[in-house]
Parts: structure tokens; C-alpha cells; sequence
């Protein structure tokens, strides 16, 4: 009887099925007990607020993966922001600049995927570096000024709904590229070469992947992926600045550690990831629509933080005793 | 995997090519800048009542540019003072950083609990106007105080003061202490700083033409870039570049606690005078133990009291926010809406050894 409790109770043992179920009740709790919270507007608030951590945080799985990192994901989205100011104020056209902004953040991706895998340096050294050298890079551009004169009909449509409808239009890039992300590591050979590489890099290597390659080129991912955040935001709040999403890297390596993404690599699944994300944009929501101090606010995402980082590993020993348990049980019957 | 690498060399065309071709295309035609500008937020069109009572039971948020920074402390401290003789709830609430887009989630809180007035000190003039905007529709009034926003996406802005009357005052301070002779320096913020150097150019522009000033001349001005070791630097510069230096005048608080700093451990304590824009707080120290007569800066908790008056009597139909429209602020008396909106709270408060302890900001 035990065996089969066990049996069932074991996918609710997992990080990611945990964190989904947190996230579900606590969806459900501070709707019943949060005033404004469970209206179709907070929602559109919400999704809104979490799209450039969301979007972030999905190539940023990927490279947590392969058991590396990168932290200048927030500043490229602060140069690609001020690069877009600079090309619009040199009176280029806003569906040129767009692309141009995504290829900027893959270039600049590249340059971090080379040093890591061409050069060989430990990815936190890198983009540590980068982090500051974008992020000065786009001071260089725009100085402490900002550009604003965004056409309405595109600053209209990343705060707009389908339709005039509930569902903000951002949901769309955001569920087509979740679902691209989630395919590619799911359910491909890239997938699983991101696993391996991450669990075991010298092993997979024997193995025939091109780690070196396949790093490089989800650098690439993240770069890009950060370049369209920067438009996506510098369109949101119609202002293109060098200090735009300044500090958003550490939200971002933050809820890929809350989904259960292993730091060392090779563990983590993006649907945890994703209900990190909607976990801690909703909690930040409602704490606020409760009229909690920011104070409080601080210490509440801090110590959910540092429970995510607590949480899996104590889940893992849990999970190791139990399995211990259970074979010391099974060789005494044997 | 040994095919990986045509795979991803096919992968990089593949999502580089409609990157590029949506680039090429775009290249002719497309939207460019001043191709449509920026519609304005709702209008005014409502009539004001002067005669109208202010509203009993109004809700006040205010959202500073950052919660725990002294400056808003006070400035709430003025503006719950408001609200309680309103009879109105109040809240303070903000971001615990400077940025534009933190104030935006907490402005669509405000929005979503229908608060009646936002008292607010933007981070950006233009990122937070389309929630601005929402709120304004959902019936909540905007005021903005110490730091505005696009005139359009708000009803009114609370000025702390008018660079006229900076400038002015900051001058009369300085003359008083020298008797009006002598040669001055400036210690100001950054070279590009707009504040500084409007009040800087009022300050010019006085030197020459009054009368009163005629036997002083400012020799120098030099730049310690808001920076506490820089503007340090700088004094004692100006101090050896200019042995007969009578008086520095610094225009921002962080130079002038600087300045103050290096000369009240230097021989020139006493012997320079030092005078401009302070808070009490940095500088009680330095009036205290001799090394500076009297400064100025506007009183934050009156600024934030006026910005609460200002946007109850727009609740309560008092003002619109039309030019020339009257209302009395409680205890801070008659005020009267000036162009675009913009109510100044009046010439800077002086601190000196009489009244520095009543403040505490």
C-alpha cells in the first residue's frame, strides 16, 4: 500500500511539480483574499510586468543548463534600449531599428559565447565584465538622457489586448518563444545535449557534442533574446534610457533558481521556470495591492529566494533517505 | 550529434533571414521620427468652482522617486499633515529604487484601488505616462511634486520653487555674509546640470545689473559633479587658486556639505564664507560650530502638504489646473496656478543658528 502511495506521490516530489502547485494556490488564495487581485485588468498587470523577466529567464534556463551563466543579459537590454534611441533620433525607420536591435543583442551575445567557449574563461568572469561594459557602453550612448518620442502605435500595441479583450498582446511572443524554448529542450537532440553538457561536459564531449558550439550559439540566444526585450520595454514605458532594466539579471537568475534550474548544470525544466516567474511577479503584485510596506516586500522575494535555493536541495536529501530507506527495505525482504 | 554543426549553421540562416529581410524591407519607407506625434492626455475640460469646500474623505497616495530617502520622508510628513486636516486616508508607498519602471507597477496598484489623489516624484518624464493616463481615466487626480512628468499626462505640478528666486536668494545670502564685497566663487553640480546652471545664470545676470552687487565679482566656477570627493577637491582648489576669496556659493546639496567639510578644518574657517542650497540635517554640524552663517533650500514638508492641498482642491472642483485659478492651502495660505499647470511653492526657506533645529530632513 505503501509502494503505491509512494508511486503516486512521486511527480509531486519533483521541484517543478511543487513550485507549479505553489504557484496554482497561492493564485487561488490571494484572489479569494487580495482585493483588485483576481480581475482580469491585475492579470493584464501582471502579465505585462512579467514578460521581460519571463522572456529573459527562457534562454537563461538554457545556459544555466549547460552549467553556465550569464549575468549581462539586463545590460544588454540597457544598450540595445539606448542604441534604439540613438537610431531613432538619427531619424531611422522603427521597422528597421527593431531588427537591428535584435541582431545588436546577438552580436553582443556572440561576443560573450566567444570568449566563454573560444577563449575558454569562466562564464561568471566574462559577463560579469560585459554587465559593466554594456551597461557603461550605454551610458556612452545616451548619457543620462532619454528618448522618448516613441509612436504611439507601437508603444500602443506592447500595452495593448487582442481585440480590446482581457489578454495583453505580449502574451503572444511570450507563449510562442516559451514554446519554442520549451521544444528545444524538451524534446530535441539539442535538448538533450544541453542536459549532457551541463551534467557532464567532458562525457558529452566523448560523446560527439560540439559543447564549445552549442554554448556559443545559446549565448547568441541569450543576446537576441535580450535585444528584443529591450524593445519590447523601451516600447512598453515609451523611453529609451541607458539605465533601463538596470538589476533585472539577478531577478532573472532568481526565478530560473526558484524553477529548479541546477546552478552546477544538467538539472532543471522550463516549466518550473515559467511558474517561478508568475510566482514571484504575482506575490510582488499582491504584497503591494495589500498595501505592504516595501520593506516588507524586500525581505518577503529575499527569503523566497533564499528558499529556493534551500528547498530542492533539502528536497533532494529527503528524497535520497527515502530511497535509501526503501532499498535497506527491499534487500531485507530479498 | 555528429551532425550538429550544418544543423546549426542552417539554424543561423534560418533565424537570421527573416531578421534581415525584415530589415531590408523596412529600409524604404516605414515610421520615423515626427511621424505622428504623441497624442496629449485627457483635457482639462471640466469647470473649476472656486467657491467649492474641499472634499471630506479623500484618498492620498504619495510615490516618491525612492521609499527610506529623507527628502520624501519629509515631504510625506507634510502631505499626511494635509490629508489628516482633510480628513482623508493616506499612504505612502514607492519603490525601494530610482527607476521608471518600478513606479509604473506601483501606479497600476494606485490605479486598480481608485486612490483619489497620487502625489508623485517621476524617475522619468515620459515612461510612466500611459499608466498615468489609465489612472487619470479611472477618475484618480495626478499631481506631481519635486520632479514632473509631461504636462500632458498629468493635472498639476507643485514646483518647489522658481530659479529666479533661487538665484536671487542665493546671492542676497551671499552679500549679507561679506557685506556685499569682495570676490565670490561658485561651487556647482555637474557642468550640464539645468537646474544649477539656470540659477547660475540668474545669479550672473543679477551680478551685473544690481547696484547693490557692484563691488562683487565672481572670479570662478567650477564643477564637483554632485560627487562628495570631488567637490572637496574642488573648494580647496578654489581656495588656493584665489587667496583673496571672500565667499563660495554652492547651489546643491552635495557640494555644499563638501565645501563645508574641508573648510571647517582649514585655516579658512571662519574667514570664507560658505552659503547655498542644504539640508539642515548635513549641514547643523557646520552652522554650529561656526563655519557657516546661513543656507537655503526649500522646505520639503511644506512642498509635500501643498502638493496633498493641490490635489484635493482638483478632486473637490476647486482648480483645474487652468492658469489663474485660486485655492488656499491650509496653513500655507493663498496659491495661485500658473502656466501649464504649475503651482511653486514660493521662495526657498533660509536656515541659519536661530531655526536649523526646528527642521529635520
Amino acid at each position: 500500500m505503501s509502494a503505491d502511495l509512494r508511486r503516486l506521490a512521486r511527480p509531486l516530489m519533483t521541484w517543478d511539480a511543487a513550485i507549479i502547485a505553489v504557484t496554482l494556490a497561492f493564485l487561488v488564495v490571494a484572489s479569494m483574499t487580495v482585493e483588485h487581485f483576481g480581475t482580469a485588468r491585475n492579470a493584464g498587470y501582471i502579465i505585462l510586468d512579467l514578460a521581460p523577466i519571463l522572456l529573459l529567464a527562457l534562454t537563461m534556463t538554457l545556459i544555466v543548463t549547460t552549467g553556465e551563466i550569464d549575468l549581462s543579459v539586463a545590460s544588454t537590454v540597457g544598450l540595445t534600449s539606448a542604441a534604439m534611441g540613438v537610431m531613432w533620433n538619427g531619424g531611422m525607420a522603427l521597422e528597421t531599428i527593431m531588427p537591428v536591435a535584435v541582431l545588436l543583442g546577438a552580436v553582443l551575445g556572440a561576443v560573450n559565447g566567444l570568449f566563454v567557449t573560444g577563449f575558454g574563461l569562466p562564464s561568471l568572469a566574462v559577463t560579469i565584465g560585459t554587465l559593466a561594459l554594456y551597461r557603461g557602453l550605454a551610458y556612452v550612448l545616451l548619457g543620462d538622457t532619454a528618448v522618448a518620442d516613441w509612436p504611439r502605435l507601437f508603444t500602443g500595441w506592447t500595452l495593448g489586448t487582442i481585440g480590446d479583450g482581457p489578454v495583453p498582446n505580449v502574451l503572444i511572443p511570450m507563449l510562442v518563444l516559451a514554446l519554442a524554448c520549451g521544444l528545444v529542450l524538451h524534446a530535441t537532440p539539442v535538448g538533450r545535449s544541453i542536459y549532457a553538457a551541463g551534467a557532464n561536459p567532458i562525457a558529452a564531449s566523448r560523446a560527439g557534442i560540439g559543447v564549445g558550439r552549442l554554448k556559443f550559439w545559446l549565448y547568441v540566444a541569450s543576446g537576441a533574446m535580450a535585444g528584443l526585450v529591450g524593445v519590447l520595454w523601451t516600447l512598453r514605458y515609451s523611453s529609451a534610457r541607458a539605465d533601463n532594466a538596470a538589476g533585472l539579471e539577478l531577478t532573472v537568475i532568481a526565478v530560473v533558481l526558484l524553477g529548479g534550474v541546477s546552478i552546477f548544470g544538467g538539472k532543471g525544466a522550463l516549466p518550473g521556470v515559467l511558474a517561478a516567474v508568475v510566482l514571484l511577479v504575482s506575490v510582488q503584485n499582491a504584497l503591494r495591492l495589500a498595501h505592504v510596506s516595501t520593506e516588507a516586500l524586500t525581505v518577503v522575494t529575499g527569503t523566497l529566494l533564499i528558499a529556493a535555493v534551500l528547498a530542492p536541495n533539502a528536497l533532494g536529501a529527503l528524497r535520497t533517505a527515502l530511497r535509501r530507506r526503501r532499498t535497506t527495505a527491499t534487500g531485507r525482504t530479498a | 550529434m555528429k551532425g550538429s554543426k550544418p544543423m546549426n549553421r542552417r539554424r543561423l540562416t534560418l533565424l537570421t533571414t527573416p531578421i534581415l529581410a525584415a530589415a531590408l524591407l523596412a529600409g524604404c519607407g516605414g515610421t520615423t521620427q515626427g511621424d505622428d506625434d504623441a497624442g496629449g492626455g485627457p483635457a482639462g475640460d471640466a469647470s473649476a468652482d472656486p467657491n467649492a469646500e474641499y472634499e471630506t474623505g479623500l484618498s492620498f497616495a504619495m510615490l516618491p522617486k525612492s521609499v527610506n530617502n529623507p527628502y520624501f520622508d519629509a515631504s510625506s510628513t507634510g502631505a499626511e499633515a494635509a490629508a489628516t486636516a482633510l480628513e482623508g486616508a493616506f499612504e505612502y508607498t514607492g519603490p525601494s529604487d530610482a527607476s521608471a519602471s518600478s513606479q509604473v507597477s506601483y501606479i497600476d496598484t494606485l490605479s486598480q484601488q481608485a486612490t483619489d489623489v497620487i502625489l508623485l516624484s517621476a524617475n522619468d518624464p515620459n515612461a510612466l505616462c500611459s499608466s498615468l493616463e489609465q489612472a487619470r481615466a479611472g477618475g484618480s487626480v495626478v499631481v506631481t511634486f519635486d520632479s514632473d512628468v509631461d504636462s500632458s499626462c498629468r493635472d498639476l505640478f507643485v514646483s518647489q520653487v522658481d530659479s529666479d528666486e533661487v538665484g536671487l536668494a542665493l546671492l542676497e545670502m551671499a552679500a549679507e555674509q561679506i557685506d556685499a564685497t569682495g570676490e565670490i566663487a561658485i561651487l556647482s553640480a555637474t557642468a550640464n546640470a539645468t537646474n544649477q546652471n539656470a540659477w547660475i545664470e540668474v545669479m550672473e545676470a543679477e551680478l551685473e545689473s544690481n547696484p547693490s552687487y557692484a563691488d562683487m565679482e565672481l572670479v570662478d566656477v567650477v564643477y564637483g559633479d554632485d560627487e562628495d570627493e570631488k567637490s572637496f577637491s574642488e573648494t580647496q582648489g578654489l581656495l588656493q587658486a584665489h587667496p583673496d576669496l571672500k565667499a563660495i556659493i554652492s547651489p546643491t546639496t552635495v557640494g555644499i556639505a563638501a565645501a563645508a567639510r574641508y573648510l571647517s578644518g582649514s585655516e579658512f574657517k571662519g574667514q570664507v564664507a560658505l552659503t547655498g542650497l542644504g539640508t539642515p540635517n548635513q549641514m547643523r554640524e557646520f552652522v554650529n560650530d561656526g563655519t557657516v552663517t546661513e543656507f537655503a533650500l526649500w522646505d520639503p514638508t511644506a512642498l509635500g502638504e501643498l502638493a496633498a492641498y493641490t490635489g484635493a482642491a482638483a478632486a473637490s472642483g476647486i482648480i483645474t489646473g487652468a492658469e489663474g485659478e485660486v485655492f488656499t492651502a491650509g496653513d500655507l495660505g493663498e496659491y495661485t496656478v500658473g502656466a501649464d499647470g504649475v503651482v511653486t511653492l514660493g521662495p526657498p526657506t533660509r536656515f541659519n543658528a536661530d531655526n536649523i533645529d526646528d527642521f529635520d530632513f
